[in-house]
């Protein structure tokens, strides 16, 4: 496969959260700033090239029956790296991401190409894939992020765009998530037909 | 996928292996990182104390104090200016944020009212519990701050509750596990003074 089409496939065509709609828990729960969402991307991203690395390179060793509980175990020592790095040199997103890092485990993108593509695939392949949708995942909870914070505070990655006498509060709060994702869905659709 | 084959003795050398360099990988990040994020979390507590106080020069000796659910513990920081006491940095928390656990540090100065406070956890609402920051240090409207204020000459409950603090508008829960923790501070802190002149005194 073209590994510009295996990288690009991640921000449209096979975006986890607006067509594959995966990864909805932390998708809808870290959104409420832009901020938040890039640093849930990025720690995601993370995640999945080096899960996708690990698992392309020992999927010749494990066997069948025990590949699951194989790829989780990697995928879970990954999430807990990224957790104590983050602890260690960024408190400050740690703390606002809290409880939504060690979920990244159970996050069905991360085993999702695990047992889908890097399974499968060589290194080089596995490791454009956990690019190329680690990205397409940042970059759908930006703009869900964004969004939310644009109209429901006012600010862009907390720099004041408007006053807040104007804000919707309803967009940072939870039926915001499901309002703002639910016309993303739409609009990309829509755009996909074309 | 042309994995080895499923049997039984395959099956558990592969896992252990895997689990084998899991744990060992993540017992080395962990040494790595156990410095910093001891460091990171002393400096936020560090700064958080130098916000809430009037300015000092060091720290003195800092007493624990059980809460009264006998879990959590109540933290005294006493801050001195050469040998004199400035006031006390105290870490106190509630668990009936609209969120949970909110854990706050509240100054103390010698007067016996509050100079400041900053709240280090909470996980209340974005837009709305989680003003509680800015709200009841501004002046804004009269009865919403808390600076200069003490539980004893003024009612430390919101005003619909018939006490004299303003909540934070549509976010009275938030503000009443606010007053909560703010009251316990203060709890702690005349508990921890008598202490300190019954024992000067003998």
């Amino acid at each position: 496969m073209n590994q510009w089409k295996n990288f690009s496939k991640g921000f449209i065509k096979e975006n986890p959260v607006f067509v594959l709609l995966l990864g909805m828990c932390p998708t809808l729960g870290v959104t409420s700033s832009a901020i938040n969402g890039l640093g849930m991307g990025l720690a995601t991203t993370f995640v999945l090239v080096m899960s996708n690395i690990v698992v392309s390179l020992i999927k010749k060793q494990i066997p069948d029956k025990v590949r699951i509980p194989s790829f989780i175990v990697i995928i879970a020592t990954f999430v807990t790296i990224v957790e104590l790095v983050m602890e260690a040199y960024i408190p400050s997103l740690f703390k606002s991401l809290g409880l939504f890092i060690p979920l990244i485990v159970v996050n069905c993108i991360v085993l999702g190409r695990a047992e889908a593509f890097a399974s499968k695939n060589n290194l080089v392949s596995s490791i454009v894939d956990g690019f190329g949708i680690g990205f397409g995942f940042s970059f759908a909870l930006v703009l869900l992020g964004g969004i939310r914070e644009l109209l429901g505070s006012g600010k862009l990655f907390s720099i004041t765009i408007y006053p807040e006498n104007y804000v919707t509060l309803l967009f940072v709060l939870a039926p915001g998530a499901f309002i703002v994702l639910g016309y993303l869905i739409a609009i990309i659709n829509r755009l996909k037909k074309d | 996928m042309a994995g080895r084959d499923s049997n039984f003795r395959n099956m558990v050398i592969t896992l252990f292996l895997v689990t084998f360099v899991a744990a060992a990988a993540l017992g080395l990040v962990y040494e790595f990182t156990k410095e910093p994020i001891k460091l990171a979390k002393l400096k936020a507590q560090s700064e958080a104390i130098e916000k809430v106080l009037p300015s000092f020069e060091q720290l003195g000796e800092t007493y624990k104090v059980a809460a009264e659910n006998g879990k959590d513990t109540i933290e005294i920081f006493p801050a001195f200016r050469g040998n004199e006491l400035v006031g006390c940095a105290v870490k106190t928390f509630t668990n009936n944020g609209y969120g949970g656990f909110i854990s706050i540090m509240a100054g103390i100065d010698n007067s016996g009212n509050f100079s400041g406070y900053e709240v280090l956890e909470h996980a209340e609402t974005p837009g709305l519990g989680s003003k509680m920051n800015e709200w009841f240090k501004s002046e804004e409207k009269n009865g919403q701050s808390v600076i200069g204020k003490n539980p004893e000459s003024t009612s430390f409950e919101v005003s619909k509750d018939g006490g004299d603090i303003d909540a934070i508008t549509a976010s009275t829960i938030t503000s009443r596990a606010f007053l909560d923790a703010m009251r316990r501070a203060y709890k702690a802190y005349e508990e921890q003074d008598d202490l300190n002149t019954g024992s000067a005194g003998q």
